[in-house]
């Protein structure tokens, strides 16, 4: 379909292709893009000497629009209200996303670990497994008196939070693996005002939790709208009352980061897991091939 | 590749033939002073099986080598594990964490225990297909079972030192059971647990049964069940003895020397359960909370019940018939019963054939009833008792029971099929 008059021209118009594929993949509108995707594809034969310019400039068109048009939708939701859905929401998250682990541990030290542990996790660890250097370990991570080689612990004293919330605030070395990672997805993006609470909010993944919405100032703040069904009060959807530092969106992608974290953080050793587990099957595969030769050479005399 | 393989049936009375005496060098010096070439020529080239064995044959070999799995797994698990209250779940979380593949270790022993009892369920079911378990295999039978209780025990024990909250709670539910037992139960749970609760005591008390006591059963066991085995040689699809049509050269006509031939076979039966295995060791190693349950990622937790407490999935069955009836003692005694059925199937089935291949309509019939209620017991020891499956448990208890219980019944007055001389064998294409 393309005419392309030497390599390098070819390489350009195939990068930008690639480049419109995945903007058109990740707008949400898959169908929608489906039309300029095609219509890049017809025009860039007809302006050859300038075709890697318009190809530019159209996916530059599409971003913009796509950019707008994810703005509209934000207010949209916003006005009309969310959420209705949200037993499932998924982190669809990924442990093997280093950068998403990076920013992941930086919110958890930033917002978790003034009152939760990561008892079982060592701050080397961390630095090994999270490619963190020891100069940016020692400035960003760790705190005053901490060595590297000292476990994830959280300055609260267990009885100044007893006092404080009725509960001490668990480790959080292990949740990921007790609750699983949408449970996790779910609790850190239902909170509601609630000033019925003593903390002023309250959770639909865990009904009137002691841990106060700390990330409200990213967030924002929602409220919950209930039905009657049956004289029983039924969440309905949130409405968002105030802007946080964050948009949806962002907000979203910061606590998939957590969730990501925190499912690391369960289990370091689950990459090396995975990505040793592939060499040890295609191993075995190969010797299971071998050993059914060998079966069937020493059966053939077996009448 | 030329490989040689002598004519079936030229291995052992030729290699007997060699005096032990003539062998020369190193070799020659072990042989006078321990009997290992008598050990090969008797037990693996001059042990004679019957051609016709099908892929169901393979689980024997399979539970052996999970068998050493397991034992060397745990002897790495227990120089970093600590029995004890305060130091168990760490110590497990340890190894997870810090020990090098430490992780590997452990999976290999959790996914090792479920991977043992699966082969034996299939292991068994194989028998109660073939009738492996007739005379003159009746003490092969009950060793086999022997070890299937031990294991049981063994895996129970085990599941508990990790001391997580599913552990400790499954703990509770099952020692109690025993509690159930008219006059001497509760003193009797009170000397298993060593305390008035499950506590530290009965931690390291299950911890010296898991690593030392049981493992020791397990292993005498399981070499009776090899020797009565080798005593009585195999059975096979057919159910027909190969010992009742022997060669001119004193062999079975339908036997192959163990090795080289079931040697190789097995190798491939091997490799294709490790291929399996490996998969879920390193890519579901929980398996969806089915093989490690996500309660037992909390720590224990006397103020807080997980909801709901289930065993591991190869007790479910058990647990299931313990719950099919409203009277505890009542259903304890059922679960009893339940595996003492096993042990007298030897004398239960009357059949004039061995194998299901020759049994009649009602045998089979009642062979499917049973697997199906076997199954549905696994499932629904899983589920709440609530509904539907409160009516199910007990329909699939009268059927995993209605087995058993009528197998004289049914195996005398059916007609049974003629059975042939010689094995059925389909050779490689």
């Amino acid at each position: 379909m393309l005419r392309v008059n030497s390599a390098r021209q070819a390489w350009w118009v195939g990068a930008a292709a690639l480049a419109l594929i995945g903007a058109a993949g990740s707008a949400q509108a898959a169908d929608a893009s489906a039309p300029d995707a095609s219509a890049a594809e017809a025009s860039a034969p007809a302006a050859q000497p300038g075709s890697v310019q318009a190809v530019m400039a159209m996916a530059a068109k599409v971003a913009q629009q796509q950019l707008a048009d994810k703005k509209k939708k934000e207010e949209e939701e916003r006005l009309k209200g969310f959420g209705a859905d949200w037993e499932s929401w998924t982190p669809d998250n990924s442990v093997a996303d280093v950068a998403s682990l990076q920013r992941g541990l930086r919110d958890f030290a930033g917002y978790c670990r003034g009152c939760h542990s990561l008892k079982y996790v060592r701050y080397s660890r961390l630095a090994d497994d999270l490619q963190i250097t020891p100069d940016q370990l020692q400035k960003y991570l760790l705190p005053a008196g901490v060595k590297p080689s000292d476990y994830v612990g959280s300055p609260m004293p267990s009885a100044d939070a007893q006092t404080w919330f009725g509960k001490v605030p668990p480790d959080l070395s292990l949740i990921a693996r007790s609750r699983g990672t949408d449970y996790l997805y779910r609790f850190l993006t239902t909170f509601y005002s609630d000033p019925s609470k003593p903390t002023g909010a309250n959770n639909l993944q865990l009904a009137s939790v002691a841990m106060p919405d700390v990330l409200s100032s990213q967030e924002g703040v929602k409220v919950a709208v209930f039905r009657t069904v049956d004289k029983e009060q039924v969440f309905d959807h949130f409405v968002q009352v105030a802007p946080g530092a964050l948009s949806r969106e962002e907000y979203l992608a910061e606590v998939r980061d957590l969730v990501n974290f925190l499912d690391y953080a369960g289990e370091p050793a689950q990459v090396l897991r995975r990505s040793l587990g592939i060499k040890v099957v295609l191993f075995l595969l190969a010797f299971t091939a071998l050993t059914y030769l060998l079966k069937r050479e020493y059966w053939k005399n077996i009448h | 590749m030329v490989i040689a393989v002598k004519p079936a049936g030229s291995g052992g009375p030729e290699r007997k033939g060699e005096s032990a005496s003539q062998s020369k060098g190193l070799l020659g010096w072990l042989y006078k002073r321990l009997p290992v070439k008598e050990f090969i020529d008797t037990q693996l080239t001059g042990y004679y099986a019957p051609k016709n064995f099908n892929i169901w044959y393979f689980f024997g070999f399979i539970a052996i080598v999970v068998l050493v799995m397991q034992l060397l797994t745990g002897i790495f698990l227990t120089m970093f594990y600590k029995p004890g209250e305060a130091t168990a779940f760490d110590s497990v979380e340890f190894i997870m964490r810090e020990v090098d593949y430490g992780w590997l270790i452990r999976y290999l022993h959790s996914t090792g225990a479920s991977a043992f009892f699966l082969v034996v369920y299939l292991h068994m079911y194989r028998a109660i297909m073939y009738g492996s378990y007739r005379a003159p295999r009746e003490l092969l039978w009950l060793f086999g079972m022997f070890v299937y209780l031990a294991l049981m025990a063994e895996a129970f024990m085990g599941y508990v030192l990790p001391w997580g909250n599913m552990s400790y709670w499954a703990a509770n539910v099952i020692v109690n059971i025993f509690g159930t037992i008219p006059v001497i139960g509760p003193t009797l749970v009170e000397w298993i647990r060593g305390d008035y609760g499950i506590a530290d005591s009965t931690l390291n008390r299950f911890f010296a049964l898991h690593v030392v006591a049981v493992p020791l059963a397990l292993l005498l066991l399981v070499v009776l069940h090899l020797v009565a085995l080798r005593n009585t040689g195999s059975n096979n699809p057919d159910g027909i003895e190969i010992k009742k049509n022997l060669g001119s050269d004193g062999h079975p006509v339908d036997g192959i020397p163990f090795h080289p031939y079931y040697s190789v076979k097995d190798t491939f039966g091997i490799s294709v359960f490790l291929v399996i295995f490996a998969c879920v060791v390193f890519f579901a190693p929980t398996l969806g909370g089915l093989l490690l349950e996500h309660a037992n990622f909390e720590p224990t937790n006397i103020f807080s019940t997980p909801d709901p407490i289930t065993p591991s999935w190869y007790f479910t069955p058990y647990y299931a018939i313990l719950r099919a009836v409203p009277d505890q003692r009542l259903g304890a005694l059922l679960m009893a019963l339940s595996l003492v059925c096993f042990i007298l199937l030897p004398w239960l089935d009357r059949s004039p054939v061995k194998s299901i291949r020759y049994k009649g309509p009602l045998s089979r019939a009642f062979l499917a009833l049973f697997t199906v209620s076997f199954l549905g017991l696994m499932y629904l020891g899983l589920q709440e008792p609530a509904g539907i499956y409160i009516l199910l448990g007990r329909l699939c208890t009268g059927g995993y029971f209605a087995f058993f219980v009528l197998m004289p019944l049914y195996t005398r007055l059916e007609r049974v099929k003629p059975v042939p001389d010689r094995v059925r064998f389909a050779a490689h294409a």
